[in-house]
């Protein structure tokens, strides 16, 4: 019993700053419409600036005037990214917001280690609260006690900040209808700063408190971030009780878990939150979101398919890519092979976010399923490589069509969170089915035929693969299902009524980008001859996503561009300094700045009568 | 179209030429190196020292061969597929002759096996995997550090003088963590047959939810508690174990936690009374350890870590390997590599020709807070080649030549 307790009292102390961290969240995306990928870097700035003072400030008074003005600090800070990056990017199509974030994020890892250093920090105890109180016979932390308060007093003022005064309820009538309270005359400008900063300041609290029990490190923010994403879409979008509810729900689980299964205490959390996907579709306490008012805005100038001479143009590049052999040696042969896999990679993300309207945050699932399968028919069955390159993708697949079933019930960010829990799933398997899929130390010796093993006929098959794949993909998009697809994305009502079934057309359009995203996979198993589970890693699908925006989401294969700019930017980067992360955050925050439609919206720059013949995007 | 041709065939022209003008200077012997730089600078970083301090000493001493080396280093960013185009990268494009680094077990069994099949030889710096040199390992990988199973000999000998009887552990839930328990587990329980394991915690790597598991170690009752876990981690361990009396009147018995990289950082909080390994430079008093002391201190003004010393002798061994050899050839560096004896900051070590393992080995010891800061005392270095299976079992683990 005294046991019992004890979990539960350190489940409640867990939930403290994953409830701050994930309210934050819930309270910009409620207004703003932003998922804010800097979240996790905000809390981490909130533990630095907290942990810095407090070691230099001593005493009681000293420790928590850190911990409040590393909270305003950081507030402001949220404030000015507000005013001078995501105030110039609102108008941008929906999710663009989130590789601006994302693109922070990148910078804000780089710039800790360079201002504080690589060691991980330690801060102070909290004065008066380091020792522990004797409960049920267990020795619990004073700290944790004060932690499991300060939910509650959070969510209390934060009730009265929304329904008490005239700026919450500004804000409740942004968060119910944005357009209607401009209209009304508010200023919406500093609405959204202040709810931006109120946001910001929650998550640098939750960092702040972390410091008397945490270690302060560059890392810390990916360690909340996809915890925090999973509380408020478990507690539904905008409500700060349900995100309250899903953290303790989350830490609590994590408490027990770890009784009963120690080992997948990993995948428990993935699971719940799939399982009140798939039964409350809008989280605990969130509440169904009306049709969307717009989408991508294509409806005005729709796709065409490409007129012949482009056509012709498009294969030209295709043979000059061809081509590379001649002039370029083995290294840049593998570069540009990479390249290719992750072209196919990103267009099947792009076939399902831009023709599907589907946001899949965990595309690699069917990319890492794919890699999986070539390897272990590779090694397990010892097939020869071309029959593997032919099945293994096949397991991306069978994933499409078993994830894709559960996903295509949910839509928007819900839909996107629960791809990504599949994403999930799938990595703690491969990291912890150690027999089949060796766990962390992967599968080894995934090299090609003999044919196939000179880097310049590994990248004429990458190429061929991916020019087949891509232009698959551009066909699909021009045949009846993809109208059928547009159709239900524009509009559901209206697609139901000339007897379109959204679920149906939905669950094929992730079967077929599965399948793609496999065949990159098994690809990519291939050119580097060995697979991780780190192929299903957050950030593989992140990956995706930023080559798809970097694109241009509105346009049927900027995806293509995208991808080429994006990878062969990492890699040259990585290649030539440290601080990769810096220069490429930087890089799409300037890209999302001055082409706020991706690399393909460059040609609306460009005056229009160079593309008089080629309407196509 | 037309236009598209022409600007390809002067573009084709242009960088035929270019390539064609950058010939290699033939005065230096390059070697490639990767490491999880940007992933993971805590460790890194004194390891990049380490290799950079021995570079330095050994082309003032004029080089190899009379040949100045050249280190041409890569960050990974943690990732094997970056690994990989890195080494990529290093032997087709940049002319290095041998590839060296990596910390990650999964990143340098990825390097290995690239170094298997484009016939290079790889000396693995850090990496504890037993895999790399046993069941996984290949002709062409060396490794310098001592290996997981070599770090559970040690302090499994340790732990079987105590008279603890209930052992529960505590290891992240990840390659590194399983194996060390699992091999720690199995010596230990040849060494005392009366031993029962009463529990374990397998927290996420990264990601330890300290509370909750201190509170199942503490419902298992155990008598000693083995920890792998590490970082972060470790910190939050100790803060909970410490509140909550998890270490009162235990043994515990932990992997890595005298290195100072992970016991500095705690300060005065540091554990006491732990048997653990690590490297407590401070303490150390033999000629060939005050030498390097005294060259990096005066080089850097910084204390050393483990990685400098791993950085540091690393790049003497692959320097030591290029120079018996003679040569730069895959085969010739394999067969000078073997057996290669070689004087460390640790005293000498030598790489064994049977698994491709280096005989350093590790200091044991017992934590300590002194001066408000955690170090080890009571330390003994122990000989790595006295940790090691004997050769018929090596043989059976390992499939490679």
């Amino acid at each position: 019993m005294g046991t019992f307790i004890a979990q539960f009292l350190s489940g409640l102390a867990g939930a403290a700053s994953l409830f701050l961290v994930a309210s934050g969240l819930s309270i910009i995306f409620g207004v703003t419409r932003i998922v804010n990928f800097a979240h996790g870097a905000f809390y981490m700035l909130g533990a630095y600036a907290a942990c810095i003072l407090a070691n230099t400030l001593s005493g009681a008074l000293g420790f928590w005037f850190s911990i409040l003005a590393s909270v305003l600090i950081v507030a402001v800070l949220g404030a000015l990214l507000e005013m001078t990056l995501l105030r110039r990017i609102y108008r941008a199509p929906e999710l663009f917001q989130l590789l601006a974030t994302f693109g922070v994020t990148l910078v804000v890892e780089d710039l800790v280690v360079i201002l504080f250093g690589p060691d991980d920090l330690l801060g102070p105890r909290a004065p008066g609260l380091e020792g522990a109180v004797t409960i049920a016979g267990h020795a619990i932390p004073t700290y944790d006690l004060f932690l499991i308060a300060i939910s509650p007093i959070v969510l209390g003022l934060l009730w009265l900040l929304f329904n008490r005064t005239r700026w919450g309820i500004l804000v409740r009538a942004a968060t119910q209808d944005r357009d209607m309270v401009a209209a009304l005359g508010v200023n919406q400008k500093w609405l959204f700063t202040s709810v931006f900063m109120l946001g910001v300041g929650l998550a640098a609290f939750g960092g702040a408190l972390q410091i008397p029990r945490d270690a302060v490190t560059h890392q810390m923010d990916l360690s909340i971030i996809v915890e925090a994403f999973i509380v408020v879409v478990t507690g539904g979008l905008g409500s700060v009780f349900g995100a309250l509810i899903a953290a303790v729900l989350i830490s609590e689980l994590n408490a027990f878990g770890i009784l009963a299964f120690p080992k997948i205490s990993i995948v428990l959390i993935f699971l719940v939150m799939a399982v009140v996907l798939v039964v409350r579709p809008w989280g605990l306490l969130g509440r169904p979101t009306g049709p969307a008012r717009a989408t991508l805005g294509l409806s005005i100038r729709p796709w065409r398919p490409m007129v012949p001479s482009r056509r012709l143009a498009v294969a030209g590049l295709v043979v000059l890519a061809g081509l590379l052999p001649v002039v370029a040696g083995p290294y840049v042969l593998s570069v540009g092979s990479e390249i290719l896999i992750f072209v196919l990679y990103a267009a099947s993300l792009q076939f399902l976010i831009s023709t599907g309207g589907l946001v899949s945050f965990g595309h690699a699932a069917y990319f890492g399923l794919g890699c999986y399968g070539a390897a272990l028919l590779a090694t397990a069955l010892g097939w020869p490589m071309e029959t593997a390159l032919l099945a293994g993708p096949l397991l991306g697949l069978a994933g499409a069509v078993v994830f894709g079933w559960f996903a295509v019930r949910l839509s928007g960010v819900y839909l996107a969170m629960l791809t990504l829990a599949f994403a999930q799933i799938c990595w703690s398997v491969a990291s912890q089915w150690v027999d089949v899929t060796g766990g962390d130390n992967g599968i080894l010796g995934v090299w090609p035929s003999a044919w196939a093993s000179k880097p310049w006929a590994f990248y004429e098959l990458a190429l061929a693969v991916a020019a087949c794949g891509v232009a698959l993909l551009r066909v699909a998009t021009f045949a009846p299902f993809g109208f059928a697809l547009r159709a239900v994305r524009d509009s559901e009502l209206r697609a139901e009524a000339i007897g379109i079934r959204r679920s149906r057309v939905q669950w094929a359009a992730f079967v077929l980008a599965g399948l793609l995203a496999g065949i990159s996979g098994a690809l990519f198993a291939y050119l580097k001859g060995s697979v991780f589970p780190d192929a299903f890693g957050v950030s593989t699908s992140v990956d995706g996503l930023v080559m798809v925006l970097l694109g241009g989401m509105g346009s049927v294969s900027g995806a293509v561009a995208g991808a080429g700019v994006y990878k062969a930017l990492s890699i040259w980067l990585i290649s030539v300094t440290d601080y990769s992360k810096l220069v490429l955050g930087l890089l799409i925050v300037a890209c999302v700045v001055l082409l706020p439609r991706g690399i393909a919206g460059i040609r609306d720059l460009l005056p229009r009568s160079l593309f008089a013949r080629g309407t196509a995007r | 179209m037309r236009i598209l041709s022409r600007l390809a065939v002067a573009a084709v022209m242009a960088s035929t030429l270019f390539a064609g003008g950058a010939s290699f200077a033939a005065d230096t012997i390059k070697i490639g190196e990767i490491n999880s730089y940007s992933g993971l600078p805590a460790f890194t970083e004194p390891y990049r020292k380490g290799w950079q301090l021995a570079l330095e000493q050994i082309n003032a001493a004029g080089g190899v061969g009379g040949k100045q080396l050249e280190v041409i280093s890569k960050d990974d960013g943690g990732k094997p597929a970056t690994a990989i185009s890195a080494a990529g990268e290093l032997t087709a494009s940049d002319g290095a002759v041998m590839l060296m680094g990596t910390f990650f077990s999964n990143v340098g069994l990825a390097v290995s096996d690239f170094a298997k099949q484009k016939k290079v030889m790889f000396l693995a710096a850090e990496p504890l995997t037993d895999a790399i040199t046993w069941s996984k390992g290949n002709a062409e990988t060396f490794r310098l550090r001592p290996s997981n199973y070599m770090q559970a000999a040690m302090l499994a000998e340790e732990a079987a003088k105590l008279p603890a009887k209930r052992w529960a552990t505590v290891a992240p839930n990840y390659e590194y963590g399983q194996s060390a328990v699992a091999v720690f587990k199995q010596l230990l329980s040849a060494k005392r047959p009366d031993i029962e394991w009463v529990g374990e915690q397998w927290p996420t790597q990264g990601k330890i939810d300290a509370g909750p598991v201190v509170e199942a170690l503490l419902a298992d009752k155990p008598d000693a508690i083995l920890n792998v876990t590490f970082g972060g981690d470790l910190v939050k361990f100790v803060r909970e174990g410490t509140t909550r009396g998890l270490f009162k009147d235990r043994s515990i018995v932990s992997f890595l936690t005298g290195e100072p990289e992970y016991l500095a950082p705690l300060k005065d909080e540091a554990p006491t009374g732990w048997i653990v390994t690590g490297y407590p430079w401070y303490a150390i008093h033999t000629p060939e350890h005050d030498a390097f002391l005294k060259a990096y201190q005066a080089k850097y003004n910084d204390s050393p870590r483990l990685g400098s010393i791993v950085g540091y002798v690393t790049m003497k061994a692959a320097a030591a390997i290029l120079a018996k050899a003679g040569s730069t050839d895959t085969d010739a560096l394999i067969k000078a590599a073997e057996g290669l004896p070689l004087d460390t900051p640790f005293g000498p070590i030598e790489f064994r020709a049977i698994d491709h393992q280096s005989t350093m080995g590790a200091f044991v010891g017992t934590t300590a807070v002194k001066d408000g800061s955690g170090v080890m005392t009571d330390f003994v270095y122990r000989n790595g080649k006295d940790y090691l299976p004997d050769d018929a079992t090596v043989k059976g683990l390992r499939k490679a030549p």
